[in-house]
């Protein structure tokens, strides 16, 4: 059936912010939807909240409404598009945007909204949506297509569930119904455990309702990949086997493809269930992900859940096989059939066809517990992962071992530290360091069998790993220059990689990676590159989607034209997300465009950089030293100029740029040193001095001894953490000499072995953030950003506004001089990020008006995680000028006017705020005070032609609902308590009553203002705690009591969490929310289409 | 153990040995299925060929009684990159070393399977020769060249069975606590099977659908066959060139019009040339579980298994009496086709999978449902 033509405009459903369970890969799917849509003529809507997405790009879409995805929202947005196209045939694709779309979709179909503008969903109808999401009908309808599922009872009280568990036995799983990553899921070993599981998990369901499941932990885990199209045509796209076994969430697990322990008669009858599943539930066109449980004795097989979407596993399976799940599913969702697309890699052939795989992929989650103190590191049913790596090998122990690499721990393999105590532990509950421990059982003589007892993992995946551990001993044997050219060859094809050589052979310190490179080299032991085809080769391929291996044929021999090779930025994790892979596409796109080849490396499955027609050449491979090295090694074989950039990755690539650089590789762009040079504290700042621009008072520490010295020196409060590190990782306020004690006893593990920074705390200032563009000679900025909180947040985790709103012109225009001076003392060739501190003069002693100083806290002579939010409110592509301007353009034939006339990109009539999302309902337990430390794992923007509306959406747009009537709790510092003042006015004038605490109702009935007084919670009953427990509060305004928050407040802004109130920590947040009330009262919903507003720009100059 | 493959053009790969130590020749061809080793090793249409396997971990689940093709493996040899020294599944009852030793099946792994499969793709299947005792090269492409071609071999008659049986049992579930399939419902039907090397898979199947089985040798003649009185014939897959089998094609000659009758690959070549049409050698034949095969007739796609280096020239059939039916769309081969007034289909894949897609198992229903019309 060829195209529809009874549609011509398609809204599609982005996911909006990154979160656990759903990141990256719907930005992949989302963006090869709209392109593959756009191709095929139709007009083409996006509907996202998510500014740091490639699929937001103004390109990507015939009109982009980065807007909260809620219900009035989308209603609006579909208004307005209905209005421009009264008579167009109208259709949502709701199946590229992950849960959040699905439900959205489902809010639209229950409201009504789609009847009411005459639009259509494709992809998943509601039918089949509610069939599949919603537990109960799922598993009716697998038992009436005759598949087995563990049996279960959904309930919607504790007394229900309770009940049933009694019937079936525990364990038992918790599993609340529409949530995503299994949000709320839990197992309960006894009563107690459901008790407070269930509690949680009813809380969280939209449905508040969970299903109550019998356990079938330890079981192998299966999922497949399954497309349909209208003709019901049905293939397997990828089998997954997940190395931890049932009860560890897929995306909690280390997952391979293809299932390498099924024989041919299993694994047909899972395929035969597949298919049956997709028909029975009804999902017409496109992708969807089917989970499978097996009993490894008796071979009983179970479905698990079907996801009616693509999904992250969509993505790894897309990567994994090369078979372009989401473009395909875009293309199916309007008519046409599988047979009559073609498969892009083989050309001659279709893509309706089983990809079959000649080499093993696998996925490893990425766990960032360190960030979350306090939080339960077990895996379960629930995902906590904040990114995954994949790795190709030609043999599963190659996959595994190139993926732990490119984890990028910063840990050397090996030199983990093991608690033999725990071992059983370890090995028994699901734990991010297992792996580790494993191999350390395995070192210390357990026999598979006892490990596979223990852990339930497949002993042939054991097998693999007694091997890699064989080898290692076998290499302890002989010192490098007596090892054997064969072991060495066989450790190299097992995946060992050099630096763990080196390791073994004692080669220690920076050379010893590179005696082992040229040892091997010496032997003729050299990695090749071979391609992902989807057909093993049995056809000839036309993309170079490459991995290396060590064998015996090459199948990526350069070309002769001129290379770029841009550096990916690895996993996703805090601090260093998707606004990375936005940069090193947008860096592809344009260097493709000037004509040069483009060359990606990258490990992560979820992004669009992964997608093999993003650049020409795509290298799916860890980002170390030794497999970066050897690619660029290997592209300048052909005697073409290569150029490296590294400034896009984020941290990842950064780290590399001197050791790739002292080996001979042409860094591109501001050149290592300077970037060195903005992360040595003791150069930059004497650079800072000689500029004469002001740093906070710092100092370089080793040692406790010295740490305590400069920290006296600098004076209380100071800010501690290591240098070198993105996201502000392991960063501490002290305010006295104890917290740096144990600071520095733990900063060792952190710090690579480089030293500690101790910098004066500077309290209440406001934060900036600029962006700005560099050739070196002239200099633009993109964008001064206003920070909401102030300084002491760290910037990924505070609210930001563009442009910004209260700072006087002064203070800009010394910032724009302090840029411009630090670009060109710095070289920068590129992109560059400067923060500043402006400490707000109140407060001090003196008469007050004497000039604020405006600090500079860091350089980061790189793209940013701000630069896709500023390239969208501006409407220019940063990182792309960025790119060109690596390549030798100059600044003036991109933005000629600003140069001239000295201006800052412009932002238009609006103001766009972009604020954070963070992770804490996966994290029970953890207080969710800001700090300097990030924690945030996405962002969302709001736009809107006033603050106080654009900081509104942004806000709704996080999920934090401001609310427009009832109680504001007020509880502050006393710092804080005069200020407060005249924001607790603006509320009551709103019509709010207030609450609070005894020290801040003092100042406030002062003030003349009518307050009820609350307990804290350690001082008697009712106390705040009670009041939000009881719902008679709606929003919170908390900041943090100086040194250590008292219980009392972690209490407050954990009950808060869990009751969905919206809390603000601190002063000038609080302003923010009573202008985004103001907003809310006026009642308005508009939307701004981004393309609408760049041309409103561009026709009023 | 070292091994060495050493092929007729002279390309030559050094592995480690496994299975059975000695000397191996025979067709290379390879197989892109990710599942499905053991009906691989033991399927009678591999006879006379060495097999590389695509999927570079080889031997994971072990082996086991119920899932092989036929009484022992008729590979020649076998090369992979990575095989397993143990199994993991709970039906494996022997590790697939060991099997391969058993039957004397010598193994090449650790080799560059995937540097092996572009060549043959690129060059076509070639002869070789896989030697765990030869060093010297020379000697052993020199062996590979001197190993008869595949072309004008007739191996169905030397695989095919030497006496007439009759098959009882129908498929069997490999789950323990799952009732279906358990008895077979009594057989309706009785069907003659032509064994050229047939895979048991297709008589479960057919004994599935309700059928008696007698197997019969390749070299049975039309009169014998009608005097077992069957109510279809079929004519089974098998190795080699289906031109030399004219004793086949003169007995299906005969047979047509007055049996109902379904073939199978090779089955299907031999009806071919019995309608008049000619066969011939593909470059690297179809040999995997992933192909893509039209129903001419509804437009719809199965995803099916195939085995063959040879295929009916669809042009050299007469349009008149003989319909095509399928078509595989990676490449256009004619892998269906049913004769217009008399009682006859075939196809040139294999609808019992083993290993492979159960899209096909229609065509089983199709036979049955073809012998209920003819017996009215
Ligand atoms: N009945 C069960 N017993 C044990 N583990 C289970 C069971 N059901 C699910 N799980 C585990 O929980 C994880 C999440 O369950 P799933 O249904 O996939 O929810 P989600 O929608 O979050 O993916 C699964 O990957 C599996 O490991
Ligand atoms: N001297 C300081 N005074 C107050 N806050 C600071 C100071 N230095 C850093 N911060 C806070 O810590 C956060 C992280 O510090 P930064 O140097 O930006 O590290 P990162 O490299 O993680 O961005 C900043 O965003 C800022 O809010
Ligand atoms: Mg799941
Ligand atoms: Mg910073």
């Amino acid at each position: 059936m060829p195209k529809r033509t009874d549609i011509s405009k398609i809204l599609i459903l982005g996911s909006g912010p990154i979160v656990i369970g759903q990141s990256a890969e719907f930005d992949y799917s989302g963006t090869q939807a709209c392109k593959a849509l756009k191709s095929e003529g139709f007009e083409v809507v996006l509907a996202n909240s998510n500014p740091a997405t490639i699929m937001t790009d103004p390109e990507s879409a015939d009109r982009t409404y980065i807007e909260p995805l809620t219900r009035e929202y989308l209603e609006e947005i579909i208004r307005v598009e209905r209005e421009l196209a009264p008579s167009a045939g109208f259709a949502i694709l709701p199946t590229v945007g992950g849960q959040t779309a699905l439900n959205l979709a489902i809010e639209l179909a229950d409201g009504g909204v789609l009847e009411k503008y005459n639009v259509i969903l494709i992809g998943a109808q509601i039918s089949a949506i509610k069939k599949a999401e919603d537990r109960l009908f799922f598993k009716d309808a697998m038992q009436r297509i005759g598949l087995d599922v563990p049996k279960s009872a959904l309930v919607n009280n504790l007394k229900d569930g309770v009940e049933f568990a009694g019937k079936i036995g525990f364990p038992v799983i918790i599993r609340p119904s529409f949530t995503l990553g299994g949000t709320g899921g839990g197992i309960a070993y006894n009563r107690e455990e459901l008790m407070e599981v269930l509690a949680r998990g009813l809380d969280l369901s939209p449905a508040h309702e969970c299903l109550i499941e019998e356990s079938v932990l330890g079981w192998k885990e299966y999922e497949l990949e399954v497309m349909r199209d209208t003709k019901d045509n049905v293939i397997i796209i990828c089998s997954i086997e997940n190395f931890d076994p049932m009860g560890v969430h897929t995306g909690d697990s280390i997952t391979v493809a293809p299932a390498q322990t099924l024989t041919d008669r299993e694994y047909q009858v899972m395929r035969d269930a597949a298919i049956a599943v997709i028909r029975e539930i009804g999902v017409e066109t496109g992708g969807s992900n089917i989970q499978f449980g097996v009993n490894p004795s008796t071979g009983r097989m179970v479905v698990i859940e079907m996801n009616p979407r693509v999904s992250r596993s969509s993505a790894l399976a897309s990567k994994a096989t090369g078979f372009p799940i989401a473009k395909i599913a875009a293309k199916l969702a309007v008519g046409y059939t599988l047979d009559e697309i073609p498969n892009d890699i083989t050309r001659k052939t279709p893509a309706c066809f089983e990809p079959t795989l000649d080499y093993v992929v696998v996925k490893i989650p990425k766990w960032q517990f360190e960030k979350f103190p306090g939080a339960d590191e077990s895996l379960g049913p629930q995902m906590k992962s904040v990114g995954e790596v994949m790795a190709i090998g030609r043999t599963f122990k190659e996959a595994l071992l190139k993926g732990v690499r490119a984890l990028d721990t910063g840990k050397k393999v090996g030199s983990e530290k093991i608690e033999p105590k725990i071992l059983t532990q370890r090995l028994v509950t699901p734990h991010p360091e297992r792996l580790t421990y494993v191999r350390y059982a395995l070192r210390q003589g357990h026999t598979i069998k006892q490990i596979a007892k223990m852990t339930s993992i497949d002993p042939w995946f054991l097998y693999q790993l007694k091997e890699i551990n064989d080898m290692q001993l076998e290499l302890e044997k002989h010192p490098m220059e007596s090892v054997p050219t064969e072991v060495l060859r066989e450790a190299k094809r097992m995946g060992f990689s050099d630096g763990r050589l080196a390791g073994t052979w004692r080669l220690d310190g920076k050379g010893g990676q590179e005696k082992v490179r040229h040892f091997r080299k010496k032997h003729g032991v050299k990695p090749v590159y071979k391609r992902v085809d989807t057909c093993a080769a049995e056809f000839e391929s036309f993309t170079p989607y490459l991995y290396s291996t060590y064998e015996e044929e090459d199948e990526a021999a350069p070309t002769a034209k001129k290379k770029v090779v841009i550096l990916g930025s690895g996993p996703n994790r805090i601090g260093q997300g998707i606004e990375f892979d936005y940069c090193c596409c947008h860096a592809s796109y344009a260097l493709r465009e000037d004509g040069y080849e483009t060359i990606m490396i990258n490990c992560n499955p979820e992004t669009v950089s992964t997608d093999y027609d993003t650049s020409d050449r795509l290298y799916f491979e860890p980002l170390t030293l030794e497999d970066v090295f050897a690619i660029c090694e290997h592209e300048a074989s052909a005697g073409a100029p290569v150029g490296v950039i590294v400034q896009f990755g984020g941290q990842t690539p950064l780290n590399l740029s001197l050791p790739l650089k002292a080996a001979g590789v042409n860094i591109i762009g501001t050149t290592p040193e300077s970037i060195d040079l903005a992360e040595d504290r003791k150069r930059f700042g004497k650079l800072l001095e000689e500029l004469d621009i002001p740093q906070a008072p710092g100092a370089m520490v080793a040692s406790v001894e010295e740490a305590v010295e400069a920290a006296k020196k600098i004076g209380f409060p100071v800010l501690v953490r290591p240098s070198y590190v993105l996201g502000g990782r392991a960063m501490v306020i002290a305010y006295d000499e104890d917290t740096i004690q144990q600071y520095m006893k733990q900063a060792v593990e952190y710090s690579q072995d480089r030293p500690v920074l101790i910098d004066r705390f500077l309290e209440d200032a406001i934060e900036v953030d600029v962006d700005a563009l560099s050739d070196g000679e002239d200099v633009v900025i993109g964008g001064i950003m206003q920070h909401i909180e102030e300084a002491g947040i760290h910037s990924g985790d505070s609210s930001c506004v563009l442009p910004a709103v209260d700072i006087p012109a002064p203070l800009l225009t010394r910032m724009r001089d302090y840029t411009f001076k630090l670009a060109r003392a710095l070289k920068v060739i590129g992109l560059m990020n400067v923060q500043f501190a402006i400490p707000r003069g109140h407060g001090h002693k003196g008469n007050g008006h004497h000039e604020p100083i405006v600090y500079v806290l860091e350089v980061n002579p790189r793209a940013s995680r701000t630069v896709p939010f500023v390239s969208k409110a501006t409407g220019v592509p940063m990182a792309k000028i960025a790119a060109r301007l690596m390549i030798g353009r100059k600044l003036r034939e991109f933005l000629p006017e600003n140069i001239e006339r000295g201006t800052d990109l412009d932002t238009g009539r609006c103001f766009f705020v972009k604020s954070p999302v963070f992770p804490w309902s996966k994290f029970p337990g953890v207080d969710t005070v800001l700090g300097p430390e990030m924690r945030s794992t996405g962002e969302v923007m709001g736009v809107a032609d006033n603050f106080g509306e654009a900081f509104a959406k942004a806000q709704i747009a996080a999920g934090q609902k401001l609310p427009i009537k009832g109680t504001v709790f007020i509880s502050v510092t006393d710092h804080d308590k005069p200020a407060m003042v005249e924001v607790a006015h603006r509320f009551v004038d709103m019509g709010f009553k207030l609450v609070a605490t005894h020290g801040t109702a003092d100042i406030l009935e002062e003030s003349g203002l009518g307050v009820e007084r609350v307990y804290k919670v350690k001082e008697g009953r009712p106390n705040a705690v009670d009041l939000i427990k009881a719902d008679r509060i709606q929003l919170i305004v908390n900041t943090p009591h100086g040194p250590d928050p008292y219980f009392d407040e972690k209490a407050i802004r954990r009950a808060a969490v869990t009751a969905r109130i919206t809390t603000i920590t601190t002063l000038s947040a609080a302003r923010a929310a009573a202008e985004g009330i103001a907003a809310l009262l006026r009642g308005e919903v508009r939307v701004q289409a981004l393309q609408a507003l760049h041309a409103e720009r561009v026709a009023a100059k | 153990m070292q091994a060495i493959l050493a092929l007729e053009d002279g390309r030559v790969f050094r592995g480690k040995g496994y299975g059975a130590k000695g000397e191996c020749s025979g067709e290379v061809v390879f197989n892109t299925s990710i599942t499905g080793y053991q009906e691989i090793f033991t399927d009678p249409s591999y006879a006379g060929q060495m097999v590389v396997l695509t999927n570079p971990e080889i031997g994971n689940y072990g082996t086991n009684p119920e899932d092989s093709e036929s009484q022992r493996p008729y590979i020649e040899g076998l090369i992979v990159r990575e095989f397993s020294k143990v199994s993991s599944n709970w039906r494996s009852q022997q590790v697939t070393d060991e099997f391969m030793e058993q039957f004397r099946i010598p193994v090449l792994a650790d080799i560059d399977t995937r540097a092996l499969v572009r060549h043959l793709r690129d060059n076509g299947v070639m002869r070789g020769v896989i030697s765990t005792l030869e060093d010297d090269t020379d000697k052993l492409v020199a062996k590979a060249r001197a190993i008869p071609k595949m072309d004008g071999q007739d191996l169905a008659k030397v695989v095919s069975t030497n006496h007439t049986y009759v098959w009882e049992t129908g498929e069997r579930s490999h789950l323990p606590d799952e009732v279906v399939g358990v008895r077979d419902d009594p057989a309706r039907f009785h069907v003659v099977a032509y064994d050229f090397g047939i895979k048991q898979n297709i008589l479960r199947k057919l004994r599935g659908e309700g059928c008696k089985v007698t197997v019969v040798p390749a070299q049975t003649t039309a009169e014998d066959v009608l005097a077992l009185k069957p109510d279809g014939v079929f004519l089974s897959n098998g190795p080699g060139d289906p031109e030399p089998c004219t004793y086949a094609v003169d007995n299906i000659r005969r047979l047509m019009g007055r049996q109902p009758i379904f073939g199978i690959c090779l089955g299907h070549q031999i009806a071919g040339i019995a309608l008049g049409g000619k066969t011939f050698k593909l470059k690297f034949g179809h040999h995997g579980g992933n192909h893509p095969v039209k129903q001419l007739s509804s437009g719809k796609i199965e995803i099916t298994a195939h085995n063959h280096n040879f295929a009916v020239d669809p042009d050299s059939l007469p349009q008149s009496e003989v319909e095509l039916t399928h078509m595989d769309l990676n490449d256009n081969t004619l892998e269906g086709m049913r004769h217009r007034n008399l009682p006859l289909f075939t196809v040139q894949y294999h609808p019992e999978a083993a290993p492979g897609p159960h899209d096909s198992h229609y065509l089983f229903k199709d036979f049955v449902k073809m012998m209920e019309e003819c017996k009215r």
